[in-house]
């Protein structure tokens, strides 16, 4: 079981609190009804799934309830860093740790 | 003969003089308090314990601790307190032990299964795969007619226990800042260091006693006290801090992610009397720092009969000898690479046993060994190899030959009654493994050591490969320290240690032509021979031959076994030890019940069971109870000699005759409220809801971004800025959740606040011609008649005097008002509604007759008629999407090719040609009578009912342009034959909905 | 509407009917009624309750009348029962408009209080958090979980916590409250 850091509890929490949200910066458009079937596609089924670094969400569901954003290695299963939901992605090394 | 092979003087071993008698195979025997099954059973010169996994060789106890790979054993305790496959070596004695060994018919002396050994041929390497793998029909018909009966009653280990379980598991998270993981030498310099230190210590070990080999040291001596008296003050001082928890008995079997290590209590195995508490309990410990202090294994020697009972580990013998006062045999031979076995010759000579010879496989072992076992008097044979064991259940004589070169001389025959062996020592990695290390080979300590520490961990002592005891202490100690912060080294003198020098791996030289069976993995039956096998047929990685083998896939995951085989396959192949691999070493590190996995997760405790303020109610009236989701939902109330067909159809009937009521306190509910409220609901619902004025409901449909439908309920608006909303009852979490995301992620500027409020309100279903009647006596403050709160409103005000929200909403196409009342109130309010129900003959009707009257009305159930492909045009429901909106979650979606394309499924009613025949739910619909096979379904049945209402059967179903097939004759192919229906629309009862305005 | 036939219905809690442990080193007791509140939105609006803005992960007390922090602009208000209707009318008079939600939640979920030396141990049976004194202080509060269900945690002593649990799993977390307690033989 995970340690994640919540950033609106500012603490690290177990992990069987909190509940993932899929990748995260997948912004919905602001105006699905200007997107083309091909864009909206892209958003609605395409993600990146990249070996090692991956910006995802995570929500503290059974915790303060918010949703936020972690960067989670998808080699070694170490979350680097936890941001709030809205701000960007922080700077980290892309490197597979 | 009781105890004949315990020595006289016990003083110096842990065991007392209290006599406990046991049962082992039925036999009764005499052991002392401190015995373990295994000591006990040699202190009366028992050495055969189990026989093999494969051949049913008979097998005798290998080891002194949790490596042991032969003797398990089950021991019974009572109905359901049976336990398989118990270590012998590990099962602390008391008084009245009952145990008996496995793998046996029709005892362990003559065992029919071994057979099997004559057939070794049958049961070589891979066999497993060649005959899962074989050609097709062949193997399919070899392995399900000849080889899974005799592998089935031949093979396996110990059996379950059929009955429940009745001892009790409990589980505990616990933290702390230092965990230190085995109680040796080691450890307990750890411990030291980290006790004084003032950090929350954590401080485990498998065993009954803490101290490790210092248990049964006899030898040497620790800062001038002997090895046993330090250890006894050692631990004296550690029961001194208060914040040391010292946990024997507890095994730490799993390293997981960010130091979570698992550690499993046994609270009572060693106790005659079961306590009411727990028998065992795991711990989920996190720490902030963990010492490994696990100490190493022992390796067996591979050589021709080297599993004979009465072969055992050597340093095994010295455990049992000073610890336990049994002498193993009474003349043995030393076979060794090690010179820590020479400790254990010196130990059993002093205490009268014959050592006939120390046959050491090197050809110069260290002069100072020489010296020592020629001072007492002991004959080494240097250059030696064993060629052959003699014995039937028991060892009688070796065959020791010496080795120039690569020639194996002619053997010498020497009797004896057990051979100790020692290969040299294997360091437990596997926690450190478990931590996601790297372990490193030393090629020239010929060993695997922990590498660079992935967490917050380091190992000390024998486990990283640390073997002299003043090594050990020192590394401990500073290891101790490190985890807990402090500094400020121990010296630690020590003096009397044995040799650290020697080991070897793989198989010792062979005579040639030999056909002796030499064992590598005891457990499950892997030879030397097997393992040559797989890496001929093509084998390569280590990963390969274990699974081509099942070397180390027993239970002991191969602690005594895995060096050797790796040794032998990485000699087969002529590659270097690393180029062929080490395999991973899984959790747990030792077998852990099921009972410690479950703890109190079973039975009534598995999952919460929910109930509705009017559950009780519901109980005391008879009412049978369907499970939804973690629900308990009334279903139906039988009544005298009713069966659940005849109940539904009377609730059925008397609820549009007159009234029924119903339970409907788990729909979810979520309190919608902030000046943006409505700008939401637009959003999250495809329908308009600006303009729905306060005091009124609408049904709202929920898509999620795919646009199918996801959730659906009557919406209710309070006022301009609250809205109350239900959604279905397995749906509640779910949508809030949706909801919170959209809010957070998507809409963070919106003003509004969302509150669950499933469990504030106990719901109260009248529904009916005759609800209004029988509500009405109960109500205050709201005006109940049809002008003033028409279909799909909803008022505020009193029931039974408590506050009440009343809606006016109709699930079953009848008049109908569903109360909500504070859920403490929901059992009164609904007696008091029930003794008006009675004036008028209403019913209390359960979720059936609620689904079947709804299906009666065509009103979908989301999950039911929907599985997440759905779309509310699929569902004929594009009345509730708002056109002119701009946007709501799934909108866009809605317009994607798949979604607008010809041939979707569409809900339609399906009524069968035999009015008798009701359809199955989930059935398959076609166009011909006797579709060819490999055809696609039209689509299938999704709520199937006998209609009260209709006297006959009804069914909901999505069918390919269902719409546009209306009065064509579909069927839907079963067992005994296709059965016609005919495609209708989908609402049979009051399709113009008159009475909900009644 | 016949006002006659208009009687007053009664009350009753899901642990109805269920015996709770009560011992020295561990007891569980049923808090008394209360009138609850959760207030969504402006921490500031909380003052109009009664007691200061709990900080993150805090409780929050003036009298009779408690906050308990359970997320970013979101706070459970606990009062007397007989408070309920002061507070909600109170608060609904001083919030200013379209800052904040009020939903009474009062009959949602129930108060149990652990007490004893094994409080803290029971609870880590099926909580996971670190619930250590040092971890843990007197004061805090937060939502988490214990085994299946969540729960709302706060440490009100050393040796006492208040519990808040809906209704439906209420029996489920005091079973298994009474199941650690007797799986601690020994500690
Ligand atoms: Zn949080």
């Amino acid at each position: 079981m995970l340690l994640i850091r919540c950033p609106y509890c500012e603490m690290e929490r177990p992990e069987l609190e909190f509940r993932y949200g899929g990748e995260a910066h997948v912004a919905r458009p602001l105006d699905p009804m200007a997107t083309s079937d091909d864009e909206w596609a892209d958003y609605l089924y395409f993600r990146s799934n990249p070996r090692g670094l991956h910006a995802e969400r995570w929500r503290h569901i059974n915790g303060c309830g918010r949703f936020f954003n972690a960067i989670r290695d998808t080699v070694s299963d170490k979350i680097v860093v936890t941001y709030k939901a809205g701000e960007a992605r922080p700077a980290t090394t892309g490197e597979i740790a | 003969m009781s105890e004949s092979f315990r020595i006289a003087d016990t003083k110096d071993s842990r065991v007392s003089g209290r006599p406990l008698r046991f049962v082992f195979d039925g036999i009764a025997y005499q052991g002392r308090e401190g015995d373990t099954l295994a000591s006990a059973l040699l202190a009366n010169g028992v050495h055969l314990m189990g026989r093999s996994y494969k051949y049913h060789r008979p097998r005798g106890v290998l080891s002194a601790g949790a490596e042991e790979p032969n003797a398990l054993v089950a021991v019974t305790r009572g109905p359901g307190r049976m336990t398989p496959n118990l270590r012998a070596t590990q099962v602390e004695l008391f008084d009245g032990l009952t145990a008996s060994s496995q793998n046996n018919w029709p005892s362990l002396a003559f065992d029919a299964g071994a057979i099997n050994d004559l057939a070794g041929k049958f049961f070589s390497a891979g066999f497993y795969y060649k005959t899962f793998m074989g050609p097709k029909v062949a193997g399919n018909w070899l392995w399900t007619k000849v080889f899974e009966p005799i592998v089935r009653q031949a093979a396996g280990l110990g059996a379950r226990t059929t009955e429940p379980d009745p001892d009790r598991y409990a589980q505990f998270y616990t933290h702390c800042d230092v965990l230190i993981c085995g109680g040796g030498a080691a450890g307990i310099a750890a411990a030291l260091a980290a006790g004084k230190s003032g950090k929350d210590v954590i401080f485990c070990d498998e065993q009954a006693e803490f101290g490790g080999s210092l248990l049964h040291e006899g030898t040497a001596s620790i800062d001038g006290k002997p090895a046993r008296d330090w250890l006894a003050d050692a631990l004296a001082e550690l029961r001194t801090f208060s914040n040391v928890r010292l946990m024997p008995r507890t095994q730490a079997f799993g390293y997981y992610a960010q130091n979570f290590v698992a550690l499993s209590e046994r609270v009572a195995d060693h106790l005659a009397e079961a306590p009411n508490g727990a028998r065992e309990r795991l711990w989920q410990v996190r720490a902030k720092e963990v010492v490994i202090a696990t100490g190493a294994i022992e390796r067996p020697l591979v050589f021709p009969g080297n599993d004979r009972p009465g072969v055992m580990l050597a340093e095994a013998a010295r455990i049992y000898l000073n610890r336990y006062g049994v002498k193993v045999g009474s003349r043995v031979v030393i076979v060794t690479a090690h010179d820590s076995a020479y400790r254990v010759a010196l130990d059993l000579a002093a205490a009268g046993v014959v050592v006939a010879a120390i046959a050491d496989t090197r050809a110069n072992p260290p002069v100072a060994r020489l010296i020592e076992a020629k001072a007492a008097g002991l004959r080494v044979i240097p250059s030696a190899t064993v060629t052959d064991t003699k014995g039937r259940l028991r060892v009688s004589g070796i065959g020791i030959a010496a080795v120039s070169g690569v020639v194996v001389d002619a053997p010498e025959w020497v009797a004896c009654d057990a051979v100790l062996m020692s290969g040299g020592w294997t360091p437990s990695v596997h926690l450190y493994s478990q931590s996601r290390g790297k372990v490193v080979w030393h090629e020239d300590r010929q060993m695997f050591l922990p590498g660079a520490s992935v967490q917050a961990e380091r190992s000390a002592g024998a486990c990283k490969g640390s073997f002299a005891l003043v090594d050990i202490l020192i590394e401990g100690y500073r290891a101790g320290e490190e985890a807990s912060g402090a500094s400020g080294l121990r010296a630690f003198a020590v003096s009397g240690d044995a040799g650290i020098e020697g080991g070897t791996m793989g198989r010792l030289p062979l005579l040639p032509g030999s056909k002796g069976k030499a064992f590598v993995d005891f457990q499950n039956d892997v030879k030397a021979d097997d393992i040559e096998l797989a890496v001929q047929e093509g084998m390569r990685s280590i990963e390969h031959v274990k699974r081509y083998t099942t070397t180390g896939m027993a239970t002991d995951q191969g602690k005594t076994s895995n060096l050797n085989a790796l040794a032998i396959a990485a000699g087969k192949l002529g590659k270097s030890i690393p180029q062929v691999g080490l395999t991973t070493f899984r959790q747990p590190y030792t077998p852990v019940t099921f009972g410690a996995f479950a703890g109190a997760n079973r039975g009534d405790l598995f999952d919460p069971v929910r109930q509705t303020p009017i559950h009780s109610w519901a109980e005391e009236n008879g009412a049978a109870f369907e499970d939804v989701g973690i629900w308990k939902r009334a279903w139906y109330f039988p009544r005298q000699g009713e069966d659940m067909h005849a109940a539904v159809k009377r609730e059925c009937q008397q609820a549009r005759a007159s009234a029924g009521i119903f339970d409907a306190s788990t729909l979810g509910k979520i309190e919608v409220v902030g000046p943006d409220a409505a700008a939401f609901m637009e959003k999250l619902y495809t329908n308009p809801w600006a303009k729905l004025e306060p005091g009124r409901c609408r049904y709202g449909l929920m898509l999620n971004e795919a646009g199918f439908v996801i959730d659906d309920g009557v919406i209710a608006r309070m006022g301009d800025d609250r809205f109350h909303v239900t959604t279905t009852t397995g749906g509640a979490p779910r949508v809030l959740h949706h909801m919170e995301d959209y809010l957070q992620t998507e809409f963070p500027d919106l003003k509004v606040w969302l509150t669950s409020t499933t469990e504030q309100w106990a719901v109260i279903a009248v529904q009916g011609p005759k609800a209004r009647d029988i509500i009405a006596p109960l109500v205050t403050g709201i005006d109940l008649s049809k002008d003033a709160m028409p279909h799909m409103s909803i008022r505020e005000g009193k029931v039974c005097g408590v506050p009440a929200r009343v809606m006016r909403v109709s699930f079953t196409g009848e008049l109908g008002y569903e109360i909500n009342v504070p859920a403490d109130y929901g059992r009164s309010v609904w007696e008091a509604v029930w003794a008006e129900g009675r004036k008028y003959n209403a019913v209390a009707y359960g979720t059936e007759a609620m689904h079947v009257m709804r299906a009666e009305k065509g009103y979908i159930i989301v999950g039911q008629e929907t599985d997440g492909t759905v779309t509310p045009d699929d569902l004929g429901l594009n009345w509730a999407v708002g056109k002119a909106k701009k946007d709501f979650v799934g909108k866009r979606s809605l317009i994607r090719p798949d979604m607008v394309v010809e041939g979707r499924k569409q809900l339609v009613g399906l009524l069968t040609d035999n009015p008798a025949t009701v359809l199955e739910e989930g059935a398959q619909i076609t166009a011909a009578s006797a579709a060819p096979t490999r055809t696609s379904a039209l689509g299938h049945v999704t709520s199937s009912y006998e209609s009260p209402a209709l006297g006959r059967s009804i069914a909901l179903a999505l069918v390919a342009d269902g719409r546009k097939r209306m009065g064509e004759t579909l069927y839907v192919p079963m067992p005994g034959g296709a059965i016609a229906v005919k495609v209708v629309g989908p609402v049979f009862v009051d399709p113009k909905g008159d009475r909900v305005n009644e | 509407m016949s006002d006659h036939a208009v009687m007053m219905a009664s009350r009753r809690g899901p642990l109805h009917g269920l015996s709770l442990p009560k011992g020295t080193d561990f007891s569980l007791s049923e808090a008394p009624h209360a009138a609850r509140f959760i207030l969504r939105g402006d921490g500031a609006s909380v003052a109009a309750f009664g007691p200061a803005a709990p900080k993150p992960l805090q409780g929050s007390a003036a009298g009779t009348r408690t906050a308990l922090w359970l997320g970013p602009y979101e706070f459970l208000l606990l009062a007397p029962e007989e408070d309920a209707t002061t507070v909600e009318a109170g608060l609904k008079a001083t919030l200013p408009a379209g800052t904040s939600s009020l939903v009474d939640i009062s009959h949602r979920q129930i108060g149990l209080v652990l007490e004893g030396r094994l409080a803290a141990r029971c609870l880590s049976a099926g909580c996971p958090l670190d619930l250590a004194l040092a971890a843990f202080p007197v004061g805090m509060a937060t939502r988490t979980i214990y085994l299946k269900t969540e729960i709302v945690l706060w440490r009100q002593a050393e040796t006492r916590f208040h519990v808040e649990v809906w209704r439906s799993f209420a029996p489920y977390l005091v079973g298994h409250l009474a199941d650690a307690l007797a799986g601690t033989n020994g500690l």
